[in-house]
Formats: structure tokens, sequence, C-alpha cells
């Protein structure tokens, strides 16, 4: 049989998990770290990092609206489910996906993000013409009171979503750790550490994606980087990348000290099949050459643009460590025989339903809705819309 | 009837869910077999196998299994004398041909037939997002193919390797201990075309099966029982290198 070494049990030698299974986990974490980052602002009330506040939500939004897909182009019936959010199984874990996204996606960021904007949009109804007139009119879903009261309520019910939300982040991401980790027969999945893993890598790879966006947003529009606000974010990115990076060590060290029965079946599979995605692009490429580039800026004085250009490179290749995690979690999970004797091959095709070709336009279409947002939803805050017809 | 719009919204969701209910219909009667009478389960007499593959062609034969898929198959262990924790296993083509002749002399040779275990407590069932999958009230877990959503949550919390996704149907299958079979009072496929009688249906329930005595005398053993998950798939004199 190609692509086996050893013994699998029949059933097991195709993979059912793909790599839009990798890319679920991968761009729920965004969302949730994108708005984790933009709690940071709002909640705790750290100022330096208000130049990105609009855009870690817009960012949150793009992401959320595009993480269903993936997960629908893998089922064998799409068509079926809506059957989860009308007899959702009480025991599954996976049954709650529809509410926890619901919930998410319509009580926390569009509500939240539509407040925040609401007196812009309002502004905006007024200013434009034709088209984009009716679609800001239907935005602002009739409410066009931009009275100072008016704005100090938004300002208000707009904190209590953003304190609910914060826990709704953790819960969003923890529960999709929480899919896996919840799955005893799998020894590289069943961890009560997974959800927990899951939430500070999604923290690290939301923040990384924002401060890379703002950085690139702000050289595309030929505008100065706030560095004040960079050099935060940074300094979160590394702390919150240290906790992360902890939390997975202190999951491998467990693994090597304990050796339970699966131990040597996954120990020759990290040192063979899982080599490169898991060592090399993982743990080298995609966290310690981040972790030190950071700490050099922590204790370092540099210079300004060795300061933009580390945070660009650690940035990216943060991001780049955060997919290979996600994909040696869930390729990686499927790899060894649960008989412990054997493994397989992870082939995946171009141009397939779920091929290299739709994950690449899976992960391009975040981008796309993020550009069309910011033209309707300008987050710059310095060029914001007219200031003076509404004050 | 004057509905205020409060009073709409409340009930529409109400109204959905008992149309869902109406939809799902009731389940197909099978007349003369009571649900609550049996508690199924199967005994693999392990010495008694010769690895012929007969079960795993009649299984194929009577549920149309797809190729390269199985709801059963047969592994031949080779366990040597000095490694007991790292057998030597082989399954071609789930043993549907039965196997190669051993290459060495050296240590134990036998033969394994592995089949859905229709846990009592079984994870696949507990995992599964819209409920497809359920334990009947006989004891058989079985997969509703009109209702699953084809996610292999399932396929990746089964311990024991026993689920696929159906490549035309898209949804997930595994062994239906022949329900359809033993509703009728007859034995499951690969029971009937076992030439040793290594594999026997047995219904819990039932006190005049032979398997309470059969249990009472034999060393009687199930898969992964760390596992916990109320394997009904009883093993004979299994050996401990079995995964």
């Amino acid at each position: 049989m190609g692509g086996v070494e050893g013994f699998m049990y029949p059933n097991e030698i195709e993979l059912h998990w793909s790599v839009l299974i990798v890319l679920y986990p991968f761009i729920t974490g965004l969302v949730a770290g994108a708005f984790i980052l933009a709690s940071l602002e709002r909640v705790f009330r750290v100022d330096a990092v208000k130049p990105t506040y609009r855009l870690a939500l817009l960012t949150a939004l793009s992401f959320l609206l595009v993480a269903p897909l993936p997960l629908q182009l893998h089922l064998g019936h799409p068509e079926r489910s809506p059957e989860m959010y009308f007899t959702p199984h009480s025991t599954s874990a996976m049954a709650m996906f529809g509410y926890v996204y619901l919930w998410y996606l319509m009580a926390v960021l569009v509500f939240e993000i539509w407040l925040d904007y609401r007196r812009d949009i309002v502004l905006l109804a007024e200013r434009s013409k034709g088209i984009v007139r009716i679609v800001y009119r239907a935005m602002t879903l009739g409410s066009t009171n931009i009275s100072p009261r008016a704005l100090h309520i938004d300002e208000r019910v707009g904190w209590i979503v953003t304190l609910i939300g914060i826990p709704s982040a953790f819960m969003l991401h923890g529960y999709v750790g929480f899919i896996f980790g919840s799955i005893k027969a799998n020894p590289w999945w069943s961890s009560p550490l997974m959800p927990v893993v899951f939430i500070f890598s999604a923290m690290v790879s939301g923040i990384a994606c924002v401060m890379v966006l703002y950085m690139a947003t702000a050289k595309l529009r030929g505008r100065n980087i706030d560095m004040r606000c960079v050099d935060t974010i940074a300094m979160y990115l590394f702390y919150t990348f240290i906790i992360d990076f902890s939390l997975e060590m202190l999951d491998l060290i467990h693994r090597v000290y304990e050796a339970d029965e699966s131990f040597r079946s996954l120990n020759f599979m990290v040192h063979t099949k899982l080599y490169f995605s898991h060592i090399v692009v993982q743990i080298l490429c995609g966290t310690l050459v981040p972790l030190v580039l950071l700490a050099i800026t922590q204790v370092v004085k540099l210079g300004e643009v060795v300061r933009k250009r580390i945070y660009a490179v650690a940035g990216l290749l943060t991001l780049m460590g955060i997919f290979a995690m996600r994909w040696n979690v869930v390729i990686g999970g499927q790899l060894f025989s649960k008989s412990y004797l054997g493994y397989t091959t992870y082939k995946v095709g171009l141009v397939s339903r779920e091929g290299m070709l739709v994950a690449l336009a899976l992960s391009l279409l975040p981008l796309l809705i993020l550009w069309v947002l910011i033209k309707l939803l300008p987050p710059w805050p310095a060029e914001n819309v007219p200031a003076e017809a509404g004050d | 009837m004057n509905l205020s719009r409060r009073q709409i919204l409340v009930l529409l969701p109400a109204a959905a869910v008992a149309w869902k209910a109406v939809l799902a219909g009731t389940p197909e009667e099978a007349p003369n077999y009571s649900m609550s009478d049996h508690w199924w389960g199967m005994l693999i007499d392990v010495p008694k196998c010769i690895g012929c593959g007969n079960c795993v062609r009649a299984c194929q034969a009577e549920n149309d299994v797809p190729d390269g898929f199985f709801r059963t198959w047969v592994e031949r262990y080779h366990v040597t004398d000095t490694n007991m924790t790292n057998p030597e296993v082989i399954s071609p083509d789930g043993g549907k041909e039965g196997f190669p002749t051993a290459a060495e002399d050296a240590g134990k040779y036998f033969f394994v037939p592995k089949l859905c275990n229709h846990c009592a407590d079984s994870p696949c069932t507990q995992v599964c997002p819209v409920g497809a999958t359920f334990v009947s009230p006989d004891g058989v877990v079985l997969v509703d193919p009109k209702y699953c959503l084809g996610c292999a949550y399932c396929v990746q919390a089964c311990p024991y390797g026993c689920r696929y996704i159906h490549p035309e149907k898209k949804v997930a299958d595994k062994c239906t201990l022949c329900y359809h079979r033993i509703t009728k009072g007859l034995t499951t496929a690969c029971a009937e075309n076992c030439p040793t009688g290594a594999r026997q249906l047995v219904d819990l329930k039932n006190p005049h099966d032979p398997i309470h005595a059969f249990l009472k005398t034999h060393s009687v053993q199930v898969l992964k029982p760390q596992m916990a998950t109320g394997a009904k798939v009883y093993y004979n004199e299994l050996d401990g290198s079995v995964r």
C-alpha cells in the first residue's frame, strides 16, 4: 500500500480531515486573537494600540466570515449542516459550533463594530450618493441619532459588549481546542491542555496578524507607522508567545517524561513524517526565531527601521509557525495508527474540493473581505470621516 | 387569530422544531421483533480463526462495502518471544483473500478478526454533532445515512478504526451487525460464513444464549479495555499483544 509504513488499521490509511480542517482552527485563532488585541484598547485602556483598534475588529470579522467555509467544503453533505442548529446532539463537542459561531459573529463582533462605527455610518450616509448612500442607510438600521447622549450610550454598550466578547473569544477558540483535546482515542490530541494551548496560540497569531496588517496597510497608504503602537503590540506578542511556548513545551515534556504506551509511536512520527513541519517549521522557524527576534527588541535599543524589519519578519514567521502548529495537530493526529504500529502519508490534491488551491483561495478570501470592509468602513483614526458634521 | 410580532417570534422556533420532528418520521416497523428483548454482541474465538477471509468477503457481498474500506477485517499477528510489545501485524486487503505463507518459524502466529465493537458507551455516538449515530435499544451502534453530515468526527473518535466515510454516499459507514438480518432471526453474514465457528452472534439478554456459559468458563477479553467504551465484542484467549 502506497505511503504506509508498518501496520495501519485498513480504514485508517486515508486521512479524513484534510488541509481545510487545518485552516479552520487557524482562521478562528486569528479571529479570537485579533479581538483580544482590540479589547486591550477598549477594556484595558492600553491607549498605545488605539491605531489598530478598528483594524483589529474588521480583521476579526473578515476572518470570522470565512471560518465556516472550510468546514462546509469538507462536509460530505454540506446541505445538512443546518441540522446542527435544529437537532444538536447534546453530548457532542462539535454540536455547539453553530451556536458559538453565531453568538460570536452577531452578538459580539458585528454588534461591537456597528456600535463603534454608528456615528461614522450616519455621517457617511448623509454625505454619499446613489447606491453607496443606500448601503450606508441600510447599515444605520434606522438608528440615526448621533447626539452626544446617544454616542455616550453607544460607548457604554460597546464597552460591555467587549467585556462579554473577551470570554466569548476565549470560548470560541478554547472550544475548537476541546474538539481535538476531548478525543480519548487519539493520544496526539487527547490532552486537557489542548484548549489552553489553542487559546494562547490564537492570541499569538491574531496579534501577529494585526501587527503585520497594520504595518502593511500603513506602507501601502504611504503613512508613517506609529512606532509606539507597534512597539506595544510587539511587547504583547512577545509575552503571549512566551506563555504559549511554555504551555506547548510543558505538554511535550510531560509526554516525553511520562512515555505512555503511545510515546514510541508518536516519538517516531515526530522524528520522521512530522520532522519538517513540527521541528523545523513550527518550533525552530515559527517559534524560536521570532521569540529571539522579539526578545532582542525588548532588551536592545534599536533604530526604528531595524525594529520595523524585525517586527515584520517576526510577525510573518509567527503566523507561519502557528499555521504549522495547526497542521501538525490536525494532520499529525491522523498520520499514525491507533494500533501504534504504523504510519500513513497525507496526499493533498491540487485542484480537488479539499485541495491546495481551494485552501489557498480560502486563505486569501478574508484579505479580500477586509479590503472591502476597509473601503466601506475606514478604520484609520486620523483621516476619519468628516468630524465637523456630527460634533 | 391575532398574533403579535413578539408571539410570532416565540412560535416560529417552536414550529420549526415540531416540523423537524414530523420530518424525522417514525422508525420502520419489524413485526415479531422487540428491541427491548435483546442486547447484541459478538464472540470471537481467536484460536478458531484460520484467516481464510470468508467473513470479510461475506460482509462485503452482504452489505455492498466499497473496495478499500472494511466493516470487518482480519489481522495476522506475529509475536516473537523477545519482542512482545512490538508485534508484526499484517492485513493485506483486510485479509479478504487470505494471507501469505508465514516467512519464519520464530514466535507465534495467530489471526484476529475485527469489527465494530458496538460499544455501550461508544465514543463515536458521543461526538456525532447531530445524533445521526446512535446506540439502538438492542445495543447496536447504527448510522442514519439520511441524517449524517459526513463530518468524520466519529471516524476520529473510534479507538478501533472501525469507521470510514463511504466514498459514494459521503456519510459515515460501519458494521451494523447485519441489523437487517438479526432483526429477522438470522445471524450476521460473517458469522454465517465462518467455517470454524470463530465468530458467533450473541444476545446477552437471552438467558438461553450459550454465551453465558462460555463467559463463565473461558478467559475472555475486549479490545483496548482501558478506553472504557463498554465494547461488546468478546475475544476468547486474546493475546496481550493485540491492539
